[in-house]
């Protein structure tokens, strides 16, 4: 069956295929995790506040997000950012940004939607008693929520979250819509080039999925270690 | 929790930010009155005909999404250990290779692996990217609502299926007219989600050349230079699918709730 196919140009590409694409897939992927888990956690206190403006802002950003399809989202600041970045600078005209940063933004502020609805969850599962006990013993809400609430709900979420970085690891394969080199994008150049689809699009499938697999199993090794017995 | 101070004034910075924004950009709402290049009509047609695709792909692939989903889940609660580890297999393969992937498997590498005249005939269908989407995204859902269906079926008691069995019914029975019909109305929410992501992952159908809603509003900002007009009509057409997605399907509980049943939803679904 593989006959006419030529599995070389996966020993010729991979170096490439690593050093350019996946380390750009896997930068994405942290930068977007660690700026996605703070700006979720902070609209998933908002959603929470009982200031109801705060709170309708907040869900209101939520349910935008979550009902946009990833790739429009792509679109919308691919051509967004410049403009911002012109107005946060002062210039005339919109700034020409990069590849890498633009992506950034974009999946920051997708991804946090999705988060936020983790972290609303993780404070929730905290009992509104240590809330109180942490007023009655004078702390104000910053102090509560960052000794007491936040350092438990991270702890209870921390397999879900890290589940939806998984899920976050796929889905920056979609900037290939920009003609950006991900690990994606890069095996697609390789493939285009060289006439060789199938084979680099079964060699991508095989390391995404080698990947995922084997960090979702760590996920679940971790979820029976990190539960608080009650 | 009390009011977190400097909220309000960070939201004041947010307000103004969208007024002053765009500067130099040249707004034209009239735009989707226009004539549009493809020759479909106005530019409010050719978004109206991606929502048809949209629409089209996601419904088609959803039924298949339903019938293999329920076949999988079923697999993954029966007694047989071999058939569990099938149905675990099945869900883990197409849960841990991203959705883009999977698109250019199915549409660049399995017309190579089958027979040479089959693969010939795919490929010179005129719909090719069409029927490729929905299977490639019915594929995709079936291992998601596999995973819901199983978890309903288990939330059921036990008892349940052991009724079906004392009243004489045979296993595939018991499944059929006992354990799926109420598994199914337990996972009617996160079944409503995974309907939306649905919808929202035809998108992805754009990279093998599907013209969606995303694609088509894609091709106007680059025929028209209008970026923004675009993105929002295509933004708002999404929120007002959801909206309708979401109040057909609450429609659809009521509907079908079993009385005295207190249906709630499991296993909350991570992703989209």
């Amino acid at each position: 069956m593989f006959g006419n196919f030529d599995f070389d140009v996966i020993q010729r590409s991979w170096v490439y295929l690593f050093t350019t694409g996946m380390t750009f897939t896997l930068q994405l992927t942290l930068f977007a995790m660690i700026g996605g888990v703070f700006l979720g956690t902070i609209l998933a206190m908002m959603r929470l506040s009982s200031s109801k403006p705060v709170s309708l802002v907040a869900t209101g950003y939520v349910n935008l997000v979550r009902s946009m399809p990833l790739v429009l989202v792509i679109f919308w600041f691919y051509f967004l950012v410049p403009y911002i970045g012109a107005w946060l600078i002062g210039a005339k005209e919109p700034i020409k940004v990069g590849a890498f940063s633009s992506s950034l933004i974009t999946f920051i502020l997708f991804e946090a939607a999705y988060y936020c609805e983790i972290m609303r969850a993780g404070i929730q599962s905290i009992p509104r008693g240590q809330v109180s006990a942490g007023y009655a013993l004078g702390m104000s809400y910053w102090q509560t929520m960052s000794n007491i609430v936040l350092p438990q709900a991270f702890r209870n979420m921390i397999p879900v979250l890290l589940t939806q970085t998984i899920v976050l690891f796929q889905d920056v394969s979609l900037v290939y819509v920009l003609s950006i080199t991900d690990f994606v994008g890069a095996a697609s150049k390789v493939a285009q080039r060289d006439g060789r689809l199938v084979e680099m699009y079964l060699f991508v499938a095989l390391v995404y999925f080698v990947l995922c697999f084997g960090l979702s199993l760590l996920v679940k090794k971790l979820q029976q270690r990190v539960a608080i017995i009650r | 929790m009390s009011q977190p101070i400097g909220f309000t004034q960070i939201f004041n910075i947010t307000i103004l930010l969208r007024g002053n924004r765009i500067m130099n950009y040249h707004w034209n709402w009239r735009i989707f009155w226009q004539a549009s290049p493809d020759g479909v009509g106005t530019y409010m047609d050719t978004l109206w005909s991606g929502l048809l695709w949209t629409m089209a792909t996601a419904l088609t692939a959803w039924v298949m999404a339903l019938i293999l989903g329920a076949v999988i889940g079923t697999i993954r609660t029966m007694p047989n250990k071999w058939a569990v580890r099938f149905g675990n297999a099945y869900v883990e393969l197409f849960r841990n290779i991203p959705l883009l992937v999977q698109m250019f498997l199915w549409y660049f590498v399995m017309p190579e692996l089958i027979p040479t005249a089959a693969g010939n005939w795919l490929k010179a269908m005129p719909n090719a990217s069409f029927i490729t989407a929905v299977l490639c995204l019915g594929f995709f859902t079936s291992s998601r609502v596999a995973v819901q269906v199983s978890a309903g079926i288990g939330s059921l008691p036990n008892g349940q299926k052991m009724a079906g069995t004392a009243l004489g019914l045979t296993l595939p029975q018991t499944y059929r007219y006992v354990l799926l019909p109420m598994a199914f109305r337990i996972i009617l929410p996160p079944l409503t989600s995974e309907f939306l992501n649905i919808i929202k992952n035809s998108s992805v159908a754009l990279t093998i050349g599907l013209m969606e809603l995303t694609a088509r509003a894609r091709s106007m900002q680059e025929f028209s230079f209008q970026v923004f007009e675009a993105f929002t009509a295509a933004t708002l057409i999404y929120i007002v699918v959801n909206i309708v997605v979401v109040n057909l399907m609450r429609l659809l509980e009521k509907k079908v709730a079993v009385p005295g049943f207190i249906v709630a939803g499991t296993a909350s679904a991570g992703g989209h």
